[in-house]
């Protein structure tokens, strides 16, 4: 589980390749997975693949909402209250491939599949749905129930049915219908059974062996179709990439890039820089935000969402639409508002209701997106700022880097007693750490990060003084001394590790696991062409797309596949 | 005794005619024991909650100087008073951390609940509420968990990766309890409606992927899947019930719908949606909807606050001074205080309730607790714990105990003991127990 950590220290303090050869070299030092040409450019070979387990992932609250907008139509209802995803080693995308599905949530899945079945096959909207006319509407109709079948099956389970499935929802069709005395009644039931179904809620990933690669396996056509529209539009394979599948067409590399780059240029690409953003800021956070109305009375629920907005709309701006470095999202001095917004940016919004390109700060006070009103509320308390908070989460979200717990019997009361007047500012209080040795070791590394951000109150106002007290937003970043926020945004845009976190981050969101060890040739490799490619995103979601480790199943140690029910008796869950 | 049976009266009265009136559900159709129906001899059922609260005590103004039965009640116990003989006040039991590292405000409260310590979320166990809701949870509901400081988390796991979400406001509770697929305990009339029949069935063919699909995936996927089916079946149970004629309940009368309101940890708003979902929960469990439950009051790291204050009661817990005279901290004794009228408020709501011979309450096993002593140095040692209400008879209350250090788990084996499970042994390691508490037990 720390795998990951010892990778991250492996390259820490290794300073950011600026020239070309300097690059090869710095490649060369980790694992030697470029060479130099002639004339001196890097050619990047990728590393041969290492491949892990196939995964049995859980829907996300995003993903199942776009599933059912592209199978059925956006304007289809999806009414249910979705549980919050696991968070498993920095992402809700790791954590889908660890979560179970609890009582509640087989409710919530089935209330918002009875919407859905409500929606299409009621009165109204039948028509557009359902392929054929039934024969009676109040009897059961083989053959227009089996078109139905054919149409959605696919689609709702990834992969065409086997006869037994489809024999299964044509019974339950069957039987509604007489129970109940209605054609698109017993279909009701019937979709109903296929979205509560493990193969609609589970990504339930399939392996076969690797042609290629004898000592390894690969997934097969149509949990490759998943993994790669899942992690490029951050929704189900469409009709075209269903066909590709079926057609063996994902095994030839023309075909794969010909698919990856019509996803990378859908519509729906942007869902999945949404996602994947969403997730690593960890925006699932908002919806236990509280600030206290009396300290923050510009915050409410909508300027919430507003604020989380903001920053997706200038990540998806800058990414896709400028073709941006992705280091620029943190010295970015533009950025989209809405009115209620402008108030706590103290930014003039002219457009009441809609989104307006304005500066972000017009003296350079505030740069790029870790100087947004999402990251400084989201870590911060209910009343006030953290700088702790605030540097962790600089630390855990942009590079990767993890900060142990506080050691759990610890006296706090010197360090911030918020009304000691001879302890104005944040850093006055946080002083007190440093004398205390349980505490050094963690807040060196948290608050001088932090205390540059404390120019921001706890929901995201600047202010030049606290208690009076003018604040000193000085500090540093792993060797880097800043005099302000604006200094901290060039350190974290100029550090090494900001590039190779987002890059693993991303491998990680694609796979759904975390990386292990053997990965990090490869992850040198991405890095590398992440670095080649100007730090564009959609280039390194397409190199990792197109990569033979995408696709990589490792042969499982103690558990061959379809080894059957014979472990199931260790799975007792009571200790007793 | 009664010569009227229920059905009688209802044809005597109504001359057989299906009119949707409430039939009221008199003492005289109980058993002379009142704890049965005695036209049915069904029992009434015995339900088990746990009520947490965040951040521990403050030792002096909760732990009694005296144990046994004379004991007087310190000033934060003081709103209790008039449950005194309804609780047991357990103090002193540790949770043994075996050198696992303590997560503050979490491996106490889960350690508590599973019996085996874990330095962050990961459970290795389920929590003891699921055990008992596996075993007496054949309702609508196999458990319902609130919150009501505004937090969507419980600590109620059957496994580290699905842990049960906590409805935190009050109207959504009583939608999905008492919304659509609510059928009037006491309806003169009962329909059963076919959907939910259609429904299950295909629900029922879900199960059949079941052997194919263990078949395709590793150890640890089975254990998911597992689950899912679980959860499958529940909702299958769920439907099944709607085809049966609920029992009749004495005494019910259908809650309105509450409010909207606001949802968040200010102390006020966090008050009144306890007070509500309380109310909502005990009308559920007098009609059988579920027969388990989980309140979480305020987050173990409380995340509760008083309006324009800048800390939260957590944070004040590490930042307040001691008062020199108090000798305590004010702040914190403020929000410590609160969380014990809250839970007076929980018990009053339980006995608010007529049920047979007595109340709700009676028939209730609620085990209360929080998820460290001092909550400044996250001890886990001498966590409070309260038992309250009598399970059906099976509980004895009005004492308080001090555990002199014994493991933690000794309460939760006692727990589920009272509750009908089939255990003798429960904990790992130092927390490994077949000592139950006999004082507990009738």
């Amino acid at each position: 589980m720390r795998a990951h950590a010892k990778l991250v220290n492996v390259h820490r303090g290794l300073p950011a390749p600026s020239a070309l050869c300097a690059l090869a070299l710095f490649a060369l030092l980790a694992a030697a997975v470029t060479g130099c040409t002639d004339r001196g450019e890097p050619v990047l070979r990728e590393p041969d693949p290492v491949g892990g387990p196939t995964l049995l992932r859980r829907l996300t609250q995003s993903q199942y909402r776009a599933t059912v907008a592209d199978i059925f139509g956006t304007d289809v209802p999806v009414v249910a209250r979705f549980e919050r995803g696991l968070r498993s080693h920095g992402l809700i995308a790791v954590g889908t491939g660890e979560a179970g599905i609890s009582a509640f949530s087989i409710e919530q899945y089935d209330a918002a599949a009875q919407g859905v079945a409500d929606a299409i096959l009621g009165e109204e909207q039948r028509a557009e749905f359902v392929p054929c006319q039934p024969r009676s509407t109040t009897a059961f109709d083989t053959e227009c129930a089996g078109a139905f079948m054919g149409q959605y099956g696919p689609l709702l389970f990834r992969r065409p049915l086997t006869n037994e499935q489809t024999q299964r929802y044509l019974e339950a069709a069957r039987l509604g219908t007489e129970k109940l005395g209605g054609f698109y009644e017993g279909l009701k039931y019937a979709l109903v059974g296929m979205m509560t179904s493990p193969q609609f809620l589970l990504r339930i990933e399939r392996a076969q062996p690797d042609p290629q690669r004898p000592e390894l396996l690969q997934l097969d056509p149509y949990s490759k179709a998943a993994r790669l529209s899942y992690f490029l539009t951050d929704s189900t394979p469409d009709r075209e990439l269903l066909r590709a599948a079926g057609a063996g067409e994902l095994d030839s590399a023309d075909s794969l890039a010909r698919q990856v780059d019509r996803l990378l240029a859908s519509p729906r690409f942007e869902g999945a820089l949404r996602a994947f953003f969403g997730d690593m800021l960890e925006f699932d956070l908002f919806d236990d935000l509280a600030k206290d109305s009396e300290i923050y009375p510009a915050f409410n629920s909508d300027v919430a969402a507003d604020a989380k907005e903001q920053t997706l709309r200038d990540i998806v701006h800058h990414l896709v639409e400028q073709n941006g470095d992705y280091r620029d999202l943190f010295t970015l001095d533009q950025t989209f508002m809405t009115r209620p917004l402008g108030i706590i940016y103290r930014q003039p919004v002219p457009a009441r209701h809609d989104w307006e390109r304005v500066q972000l700060s017009h003296d350079g006070s505030r740069l790029g997106i870790q100087s947004h009103v999402s990251f400084l509320a989201l870590h911060a308390h209910p009343g006030r700022s953290s700088p702790t908070l605030r540097g962790k989460a600089i630390r855990n979200v942009f590079l990767c880097q993890e900060v142990p717990d506080p050691p759990a019997n610890v006296d706090f009361s010197v360090v911030q007693d918020p009304s000691n007047t001879y302890m104005p500012t944040a850093r006055d209080r946080l002083g007190a750490h440093n004398t205390e040795p349980a505490c050094s070791g963690c807040h060196k590394v948290m608050d001088p990060v932090g205390l540059a951000l404390e120019n921001y109150d706890g929901l995201g106002h600047f202010r030049a003084r606290e208690n009076d007290a003018v604040i000193d937003s000085s500090g540093f970043l792993d060797g880097t001394a800043y005099e302000d926020a604006a200094g901290l945004a060039a350190a974290l845009r100029n550090h090494p590790e900001t590039s190779r976190c987002v890059v693993e981050k991303i491998y990680r969101f694609a796979v759904g696991r975390d990386t292990v060890w053997d990965e990090r040739a490869y992850m040198d490799y991405l890095i590398a062409a992440f670095a080649e490619s100007g730090y564009r995103v959609p280039e390194l979601m397409r190199a990792i797309a197109l990569s033979d480790n995408f696709m990589a199943i490792s042969p499982p140690d103690q558990t061959p596949v379809g080894q059957g029910l014979a472990h199931n008796q260790s799975d007792g869950r009571n200790p007793s | 005794m009664s010569k009227i049976s229920r059905r009688g009266f209802l044809r005597g009265t109504l001359q057989g005619a299906a009119v949707g009136v409430g039939l009221p559900l008199l003492n005289c159709f109980l058993d002379d024991s009142g704890k049965a129906f005695a036209a049915s001899g069904r029992r009434i059922p015995v339900r088990f909650g746990t009520w947490v609260w965040g951040c521990g005590f403050i030792p002096e103004l909760w732990i009694p100087t005296a144990t046994g039965t004379e004991f007087e009640l310190p000033a934060h116990l003081a709103p209790l008073e008039p449950y005194r003989d309804r609780l047991a006040l357990l103090s002193g039991f540790d949770v043994k951390l075996d050198g696992v590292p303590n997560k503050p405000h979490i491996t106490g409260c889960l350690g508590l609940r599973t019996g085996i310590p874990v330095p962050d979320l990961k459970v290795k166990a389920p929590t003891l509420d699921v055990l008992i809701s596996d075993q007496i949870g054949d309702t609508r509901f196999r458990s319902i968990e609130v919150c009501s400081a505004g937090i969507q988390r419980s600590y109620s796991y059957r496994d580290a990766g699905s842990p049960n979400p906590s409805e935190i406001s009050p109207l959504a509770l009583y939608s999905r309890i008492f919304g659509e697929g609510f059928q009037d305990p006491n309806a003169a009339q009962f329909t059963p409606d076919p959907r939910y029949m259609v429904h299950k069935s295909v629900l029922s063919a879900t199960q059949e992927e079941r052997r194919a699909l263990m078949g395709e995936v590793g150890a640890e996927d089975r254990q998911r899947l597992d689950e899912y089916f679980t959860s499958i079946r529940e909702l299958e149970q769920k439907l099944a019930l709607q085809l049966e004629p609920p029992a009749p309940v004495e005494h019910f009368e259908m809650p309105g719908a509450p409010p909207e309101t606001p949802v968040d940890s200010e102390m006020e708003n966090v008050m009144e949606n306890h007070r509500l979902m309380a109310g909502l929960l005990a009308r559920a469990l007098q009609c059988n909807q579920t027969r388990v439950f989980n309140v979480l009051f305020s987050d173990t790291a409380s995340n509760l606050r008083r309006p324009g204050s800048s800390s939260t009661h957590h944070t004040l817990t590490h930042e307040e001074p001691v008062d020199p005279q108090l000798g305590h901290q004010r702040e914190v004794a403020w929000f410590a205080e609160k969380s014990m009228i809250a839970w007076r408020e929980f018990l009053d709501a339980l006995s608010a309730i007529p049920e047979g011979d007595g109340t709700l309450l009676d028939n209730c096993l609620v085990l209360a607790h929080s998820d460290c002593s001092i909550a400044k140095a996250h001890a886990v040692e001498g966590i409070p714990v309260m038992v309250a209400g009598n399970a059906g008879g099976r509980v004895r209350t009005g004492f308080h105990m001090a555990g002199k250090a014994d493991p933690i788990s000794r309460i939760g084996l006692t727990v589920q003991q009272a509750m009908g499970l089939q255990v003798d042994r429960w904990g790992v390691l130092s927390m490994e127990t077949n000592r139950v508490i006999p004082e507990l037990l009738a």
